[in-house]
C-alpha cells in the first residue's frame, strides 16, 4: 500500500507525461471542433465563416451516414465475432502437441506482420478476383459460376480481408491465455467427471474471459477506424455499401473538399466511438475486476 | 468398495524408467501413505492410481474390476491436488457441486449434499465467496469437499498440507484423519513429511526410486526397518547409522541406533564424547555429540538436561533396540 506521501510524488512524477499526452489529445480535437462549426470548402479559400451547427446538421441528416454508421457496425461486429471464435478454436488447435508446432505457430502469426494495404490488394487480386482469383477458380472448378466478390458481396468480402489480418492477433492473445491455465485444475476437472466440452464451457473459456475482452477492446478500438482496406478494394462502393464512418469523413474532406463538414463527421465518429466504448467498458468490465 | 491392487505396474517416460514392476495392494477402508523422497515417483504413483497418466506395464484393479484402460471420471476416486486446484472463478458452492453437476445429479440433491459436505468441513459460512476469498486452510477443504460430494471409493490426496503454516498443518492432519474415521473410505496420501506418515497411516508405502522400500504399519517400519534406507527415512530426528569397528562388535556393516535409544550417563557408558550442540526444546534435549572414532552421534533425552557445548558425556546403546544391517543394507534378523 502507498502511503500518501508516495502517492504525490508519484503524481509529480507522472505529470510531465500526462500533460503532454493530453496536450496530443486535446489540440487536434480543439482544431477539429474548431473545424466543425466553420463553412470550410478548399475550393473556395479564405471564405471560412461560422456556421453554427450546419455542418452537424447536414451531416448527420446525410443519408449516407446512416448507412455508414450501419456499415461501421457490421464491420466492427463482424470481424470481431469472426476473430474471436476463431481465435479460439485456432488457440485450441494449438495448444495441441502437434508435429512442427513451432513453424505452424510462425505460419499462424504471420497474417498480422502484412501491411492493410498490401493485404487488402492481394485479397482483391489474387482470391476476389472474378477472373483470375482462386475462389473464381474454385468455384469453376464445381461447375459454379464464380462470384464478384467485392461487387456482389462488399461488405462480407471486406469483413473477411480485415478478419484475416486480426485473427493472428487474437489467436496469439488467445493461446497465451489458454496456456496459462493451470493443468492440475484441468486435470481436476476430469477427475471430476467432465468431459472434453464441459471442461471447455465451465473451465477454459472462464479461465479465457479476461483474455477475450482484451481482445475485443483493442480490435474495437482499431476497427471502428478501418480505411485503408476499403480504400484500395471497393473506395467505399459499389454506390456506398461499403462506406464506414472513416470513409464517409475522407469523401467529405478530401473528395468533396468539405472541410467543415468532414470535421464535424470526425466529431461524430469520435462521439460514437466513445458511446462503443462506454458500452463495452459497462458489459465486459466486470470481466476485468479481480 | 474402495480396494485397489497394482499388478506389475511399471511406468516409463521417455528413456527414463520411473517406476520399474511394483506390486501393492491396497485394502477397503485402509488409510494407506506414501512417502519417499523428492522425486521418488510418489505423485506419479497416484497419478497413475487416478488414471491422469497411463501405465507403461501392468494392471490397476479396483475393486476387483481391471481399471487400468478406464478414463480418470470412471475410476470412482476422488482426487486433492497440491495447489488445491479449485475454480477460481466459481463460487465455493459451485466448485463442490462441480462433480455432482458433471454426474448430472438433480438440483435439489446437488444442494443437499452441498450443505452436507459444507456442514462437516466448517464451510456453512463461506459457500458464497470466491477461492480466492479464502485462507489456505479453508481452500483445502473446499477441496476436500469437492472431493467427498462425489462419495468415491477412494480419496487420492497429493502433499496436500504442503502449502500450509506448520500450525495449520498440524490441524489439517487432524481433520483429514477424522474425516477418514467418519467415512471410513479408502485413502492414499502421498507426503514427503514422514511426521504425517506416522501420525496418519494404516499401512505407510516406503518408496524409493520408484521402487518400494517397505510396506507396513507405521510402528513396524519404525521397529523392524527392512534396510537402510527405509531406517534412515523412518524416525525423526534420524537413527544414527554406524560403520567400522564399533558395528563389526555387534556382527554387522553397519549398526543403527535411534536418537531416543541411546542412555546419557556423565560418568559411564560405552562411548565418551563431547557435546557440540545442545538443542534444548524443554519436552527434549537433543543433543549432538562428537564421538571420536565413531563420529556425530545424536541423542535424545526426555526433559531438560543441562548439558552445554563442550561438555564431555557418555552415551550408551539400548542393547535390544540396535539395529543390525549387513554389506547390502538389508536388516539381519536377531
Ligand atoms: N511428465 C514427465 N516427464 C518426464 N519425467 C517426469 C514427468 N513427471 C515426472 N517425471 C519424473 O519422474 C520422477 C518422479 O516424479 P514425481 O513427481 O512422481 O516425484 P515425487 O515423488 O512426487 O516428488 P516430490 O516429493 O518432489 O513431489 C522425477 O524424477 C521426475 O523428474
Ligand atoms: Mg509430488
Amino acid at each position: 500500500m502507498a502511503t500518501t506521501h508516495t502517492r504525490s510524488h508519484a503524481r509529480l512524477m507522472m505529470a510531465p507525461s500526462v500533460l503532454l499526452l493530453f496536450l496530443w489529445m486535446i489540440v487536434p480535437l480543439a482544431m477539429t471542433i474548431y473545424f466543425s462549426f466553420l463553412r470550410y470548402n478548399l475550393l473556395m479559400p479564405g471564405m471560412e465563416e461560422y456556421t453554427g451547427f450546419l455542418n452537424y446538421q447536414f451531416f448527420l441528416t446525410d443519408p449516407a451516414f446512416f448507412t455508414a454508421l450501419g456499415n461501421t457496425l457490421l464491420l466492427t461486429g463482424g470481424v470481431l465475432l469472426i476473430t474471436v471464435i476463431g481465435g479460439i478454436l485456432l488457440a485450441l488447435l494449438l495448444d495441441q502437441p502437434i508435429f512442427g508446432q513451432g513453424i505452424v505457430r510462425i505460419l499462424v502469426i504471420a497474417p498480422f506482420f502484412v501491411m492493410p494495404t498490401v493485404s487488402a490488394l492481394v485479397w482483391k487480386n489474387m482470391f476476389f478476383n472474378p477472373v483470375n482469383g482462386i475462389f473464381a477458380w474454385l468455384f469453376k472448378l464445381f461447375g459454379a459460376q464464380p462470384l464478384d466478390w467485392l461487387a456482389q458481396i462488399p461488405l462480407l468480402s471486406i469483413i473477411f480481408i480485415v478478419a484475416w489480418q486480426w485473427l493472428p492477433f487474437s489467436t496469439l492473445i488467445l493461446l497465451t491465455a489458454l496456456q496459462s491455465l493451470d493443468e492440475e485444475q484441468k486435470e481436476a476437472a476430469e477427475m471430476d467427471g467432465a468431459g472434453f466440452l464441459s471442461r471447455f464451457i465451465y473451465i477454459v473459456l472462464p479461465h479465457m474471459a479476461r483474455a477475450i475482452t482484451v481482445v475485443i477492446l483493442i480490435q474495437t478500438i482499431f476497427l471502428l477506424s478501418v480505411f485503408a482496406e476499403i480504400l484500395v478494394t471497393t473506395n467505399g462502393g459499389p454506390g456506398i455499401q461499403t462506406t464506414n464512418l472513416t470513409y464517409l469523413v475522407y469523401a467529405q474532406a478530401l473528395l468533396q473538399f468539405d472541410i467543415g463538414g468532414a470535421s464535424a463527421g470526425g466529431i461524430v465518429a469520435v462521439i460514437l466511438a466513445n458511446i462503443v466504448a462506454f458500452f463495452l467498458m459497462r458489459m465486459i468490465g466486470k470481466n476485468l475486476e479481480g | 468398495m474402495g480396494s485397489i491392487t497394482l499388478e506389475n505396474v511399471s511406468k516409463v517416460f521417455g528413456e527414463a524408467v520411473i517406476i520399474p514392476k511394483l506390486d501393492l495392494e491396497i485394502n477397503e477402508g485402509e488409510f494407506v501413505v506414501f512417502v519417499g523422497p523428492s522425486g521418488c515417483g510418489k505423485s506419479t504413483l497416484l497419478r497413475l492410481i487416478a488414471g491422469l497418466e497411463d501405465v507403461s506395464g501392468g494392471r490397476i484393479v479396483i475393486d476387483g474390476t481391471d481399471a487400468t484402460e478406464l478414463p480418470p471420471a470412471k475410476r470412482r476416486l476422488a482426487m486433492v491436488f497440491q495447489s488445491y486446484a479449485l475454480y477460481p472463478h466459481m463460487s465455493v458452492r459451485k466448485n463442490i457441486a462441480f462433480p455432482l453437476k458433471m454426474a448430472g445429479a438433480s438440483q435439489a440433491e446437488i444442494d443437499k449434499k452441498v450443505s452436507e459436505a459444507a456442514r462437516v468441513l466448517n464451510l456453512t459460512d463461506y459457500l458464497e465467496r470466491k477461492p480466492r476469498q479464502l485462507s489456505g486452510g479453508q481452500r483445502q477443504r473446499v477441496a476436500i469437499g469437492r472431493a467427498i460430494v462425489r462419495q468415491p471409493s477412494a480419496f487420492l490426496f497429493d502433499e496436500p498440507l504442503s502449502n500450509l503454516d506448520a500450525a495449520l498443518r498440524v490441524n489439517m492432519r487432524l481433520e483429514i484423519s477424522e474425516l477418514h474415521q467418519q467415512l471410513k473410505t479408502t485413502m492414499i496420501y502421498v507426503t514427503h513429511d514422514q511426521v504425517e506418515a506416522m501420525t496418519m497411516a494404516d499401512k505407510i508405502v516406503v518408496l524409493n526410486r520408484g521402487n518400494i522400500e517397505q510396506v507396513g504399519s507405521p510402528l513396524e517400519l519404525y521397529r523392524n526397518p527392512r534396510n537402510l534406507f527405509v531406517a534412515g527415512f523412518i524416525g525423526s530426528p534420524k537413527m544414527n547409522l554406524i560403520t567400522g569397528p564399533t558395528a563389526e562388535g555387534y556382527g554387522a556393516t553397519t549398526i543403527g541406533v535411534r536418537p531416543e535409544h541411546v542412555v546419557l550417563s556423565q560418568t559411564e557408558g560405552d562411548w565418551k564424547g563431547t557435546v557440540t550442540v545442545a538443542e534444548h526444546l524443554g519436552s527434549d534435549t537433543f543433543l549432538h555429540v562428537d564421538v571420536p572414532g565413531i563420529g556425530l552421534l545424536n541423542a535424545r533425552i526426555g526433559g531438560e538436561m543441562p548439558l552445554r557445548h563442550g561438555d564431555t558425556v557418555y552415551l550408551t546403546p539400548q542393547r535390544d533396540r540396535v539395529h543390525r544391517f549387513n554389506a547390502e543394507g538389508m536388516a539381519i534378523k536377531a
